[in-house]
């Protein structure tokens, strides 16, 4: 029988190499501290009231 | 598997909000997990939510980004998009199927016994058109006076930061109910609208509105952990077509942007080892690396 060849696909991980690029990037710009900061806080807007 | 997903909605469920202690400070948490981007649709304002909703702040960074700039601060959406981006590569939308709290209520909802309906494919398309312009676009270029934005999608209709924040807070802190006025009304009739349709339709929102479930199916082919379909396997038999959630046919199309990756096809449809989960293109099951291929004949 012939053995079927299993071949890692290659795509996923460029992708999965640029978000990680974005990811670090956002590190490196202090976002995760804003990040923090906004959801620290409660959006009355956002949830319809106010 | 379907016990063990359901297990795993739980508890993510549990871990991304898992802030108990609400009650009695009358907040929501404020801790240093919130910097934690939660996977699925998580309102950031619900008081047990211990993470980010990246939807919410997406918007967030969108909206004030020109008063960002203005004042050489560089945030441009990269950490939180990048979360979600490595998030999707791994598993797309998986994590509809497995991790989003407020799928889990959609398909709970959906237990109900009633007469049940499909939702018509062509709207599946909303979910991208509110993901560029309700996330994206609107909050970034319709600005008041001061160049800020409105985080029109959270503002303006996401059901679960009704249920999970909006119906909770007023009812924590009194002195917010004299601030209810129309917006709170518009966002509880739509919440009312998706329950009713929930409990009539397999994961209505998910499929047609969500913007965060848009952004995963763009990683539809390109994703690591993914359902594979062996054609010469398959006898097209079309079991697969009536256990899905998301009407997906998975023999005619194996990388439908709807996939959840919830398995129904895998495990209680497909007799003939058709369908695996693969990583990376390697099947996962023992199944498909030892077995021979199965004769097509039923």
């Amino acid at each position: 029988m012939k053995k079927k060849k299993q071949r890692m696909r290659k795509a996923p991980f460029i992708v999965l190499g640029f978000f990680l690029f974005l990811f670090l990037a956002g590190v490196i710009s202090g976002e995760p501290s804003r990040v923090l900061e906004q959801s620290w806080q409660i959006c009355l807007s956002c949830i319809g009231i106010g | 598997m379907e016990l063990g997903r359901k297990w795993v909605q739980i508890v993510i469920a549990f871990l991304t909000n898992g802030y108990w202690g609400f009650p009695f400070t009358r907040t929501i948490y404020q801790g240093p997990l919130k910097v934690v981007c939660s996977p699925g649709l998580n309102c950031y304002s619900c008081p047990a939510s211990t993470t980010y909703c990246p939807i919410g702040a997406l918007q967030q960074l969108m909206l004030t980004m020109r008063f960002n700039l203005e004042n050489a601060q560089y945030f441009l959406g990269w950490y939180v998009v990048g979360c979600i981006g490595v998030v999707g590569s791994f598993l797309g939308r998986m994590v509809c199927g497995w991790a989003c709290p407020f799928g889990f209520f959609q398909e709970m909802l959906y237990k109900i016994p009633s007469r049940k309906f499909g939702v018509p494919r062509i709207l599946r398309f909303l979910k991208y058109a509110i993901l560029a312009f309700m996330v994206v676009l609107l909050p970034l270029f319709v600005v008041n006076e001061f160049g800020m934005g409105s985080p029109w999608f959270c503002k303006f209709l996401c059901p679960a930061g009704t249920l999970e924040a909006g119906i909770p807070l007023p009812i924590m802190q009194p002195g917010l109910r004299s601030t209810i006025g129309i917006l709170f009304y518009n966002k509880l009739v739509i919440l009312i609208a998706f329950i009713g349709w929930s409990v009539m339709a397999s994961r209505p929102f998910c499929r047609v509105a969500c913007p965060l479930g848009a952004f995963y199916a763009l990683f539809s082919r390109v994703k690591l952990v993914k359902l594979e379909l062996d054609l010469q396997k398959c006898t097209q038999c079309k079991a697969c077509h009536h256990v899905c959630p998301m009407g997906v046919k998975f023999n005619e199309s194996p990388d439908d942007a709807e996939c959840i990756s919830c398995m129904a096809c895998m495990n209680q449809a497909c007799k003939f080892d058709a369908i695996s989960l693969s990583v990376g293109g390697i099947p996962l099951r023992a199944g498909d690396i030892r077995k021979p291929a199965v004769s097509k004949e039923v």
